[in-house]
């Protein structure tokens, strides 16, 4: 038996989605370059001064981290409905689920795992005090699973309808307006000189909320799509 | 017995045409009900209740704000019961009035935002500020918008009604986080003045006005649901038989 008949299915799609974004490398990281354009607009649009662009810093990272995660929404689940792999997830009878989950890992490490890694570039572009850059990172690890969840969520919630990339950034808006506002609360809070640990400890229960609740949510809304 | 036939009545209610039958013959009482209550509040809001020591006569503005803020939440609240039976039981009316609430719940919110605006330009001096219980009303509108934007989006309106199900419960997050926006968050906005335990932070006199206004928006909530849920039928059956024969029933009787 070789190495991958044994595996699970939930790691065989894993093992599958990360090896097409690898064969894929310029189109993966589309997302990241994404999120530079945005952060260089930002110093042309409302002028360079320093004040301005390091009280603005986390809000923004933050805004350009949510644009280009959706970036990649669209294309999560729809490519699997055309050509018929949706389906055979729910024949078999291994969880659903898992495969969800590891979805989702494969679309966090693509989109989420490179703006955590470049974040210190681009607050160093946005003159971010160093003091908040720890914060600013760990908010960044706490919090995008959580985006990768909750757009999943919108993506399978609009599967199968017309307009869907409209419509997806209208459903994912309401649905991660705490999280923005815990993560940037968290790191202005370390900008100003104050404790942030009661705003990360929010964003990390909203994260765990949307870990356990969202896939469950997928998984039934990608049901309903194929009916 | 009685609970028998309590049983069966809200069985056969499940079905459209008796659904049809009841919805037409109640909610005309409802709109009469909302009409006479939100005319005797309004008459005691605007020539009875004294006006406030501070706010002057701006405050009346508040008995419209506060009772559609209630209904837009407890509305929502509505809509997420229906929105569970509807995904557990799959019963098609249930789904069919979860999707009606949401219009009428966009609606109550705008008028909350909107008369809050209204009165916050003379009071607070801005018509808006980004604070807790202000900010989580917006995201409130725009979960109402995005459900009926995705029921709207599918072509098959049962599949629309369970997908639109499944973002009612997940956007039902946001209702707890409004109602203690003000006690988490330090906020513009003042915390609830009225308690249905002890005493109310509120002159005995202002209350009636307010009361009564809260039964007309739960009137309102009622007869739109159950006008808007009938429509709604009409509409996904209109080439089925039973619509056919109110059809025929209704021009033979004209004739």
């Amino acid at each position: 038996m070789s190495k991958h008949a044994s595996a699970s299915p939930a790691m065989a799609l894993f093992r599958r989605d990360m090896k097409l974004a690898f064969r894929r490398l310029g189109e993966s990281l589309l997302p990241l370059f994404f999120l530079f354009t945005v952060i260089i607009l930002i110093p042309l649009g409302v002028g360079p001064g320093p004040n301005l662009l390091a009280r603005m810093a986390p809000g923004m990272i933050w805004v350009a981290a949510l644009l280009s995660s959706l970036l990649a929404l669209e294309h999560l689940f729809r490519p699997d409905l055309e050509d018929g792999t949706l389906e055979q997830w729910f024949v078999g009878g291994d969880s659903v689920v898992g495969r969800v989950l590891a979805r989702m890992l494969s679309h966090w490490l693509i989109t989420g795992l490179p703006v955590i890694v470049f974040s210190p570039l681009a607050a160093q572009m946005l003159y971010l005090p160093n003091h908040a850059l720890g914060t600013l990172v760990l908010s960044l690890v706490i919090g995008t699973p959580a985006l990768s969840l909750l757009g999943g969520l919108a993506a399978a919630l609009t599967l199968s309808t017309r307009g869907a990339s409209v419509l997806l950034s209208i459903l994912v808006f309401p649905l991660i307006v705490p999280l923005v506002i815990f993560a940037t609360g968290a790191v202005s809070m370390v900008a100003d000189g104050l404790d942030p640990s009661a705003h990360l400890g929010l964003l990390a229960a909203f994260t765990i909320l949307a870990l356990t609740l969202a896939p469950l949510g997928i998984a039934a809304a990608l049901r309903m799509n194929l009916e | 017995m009685i609970w028998k036939k309590l049983k069966l009545w809200f069985h056969m209610l499940g079905s459209p045409p008796t659904f049809h039958v009841f919805a037409k013959r109640v909610a005309p009482w409802l709109w009469a009900g909302f009409a006479i209550t939100a005319i005797y509040a309004m008459y005691l809001a605007l020539y009875v209740v004294p006006p406030d020591y501070q706010q002057g006569d701006s405050m009346r503005i508040l008995y419209i704000h506060v009772p559609a803020a209630w209904q837009a939440m407890f509305g929502y609240m509505v809509m997420t019961v229906l929105a569970v039976i509807a995904l557990i039981w799959r019963i098609r009316l249930t789904e069919i009035m979860a999707m009606s609430c949401a219009p009428i719940g966009a609606g109550l919110t705008l008028v909350c935002l909107a008369t809050g605006a209204i009165w916050g330009k003379p009071m607070w001096g801005t018509w808006w500020v980004w604070d807790a219980r202000l900010t989580s009303m917006l995201v409130l509108l725009f979960i109402y918008i995005g459900i009926m934007g995705l029921y709207a989006a599918y072509d098959d309106k049962r599949k629309g009604a369970r997908v639109a199900a499944i973002l009612v419960l997940a956007g039902a997050v946001n209702i707890p986080i409004i109602h203690f926006s003000v006690e988490w968050w330090t906020t513009l906005h003042q915390p609830a003045t009225i308690r249905l335990m002890g005493e109310s932070a509120m002159d005995a006199s202002m209350l009636p006005p307010l009361i009564w206004m809260v039964i007309a928006t739960k009137l309102l909530f009622g007869a739109a649901l159950l006008d808007r849920s009938r429509n709604e039928l009409l509409e996904q059956d209109r080439s089925k038989k039973w619509v056919e024969n109110l059809v025929v029933q209704g021009t033979a009787a004209r004739s």
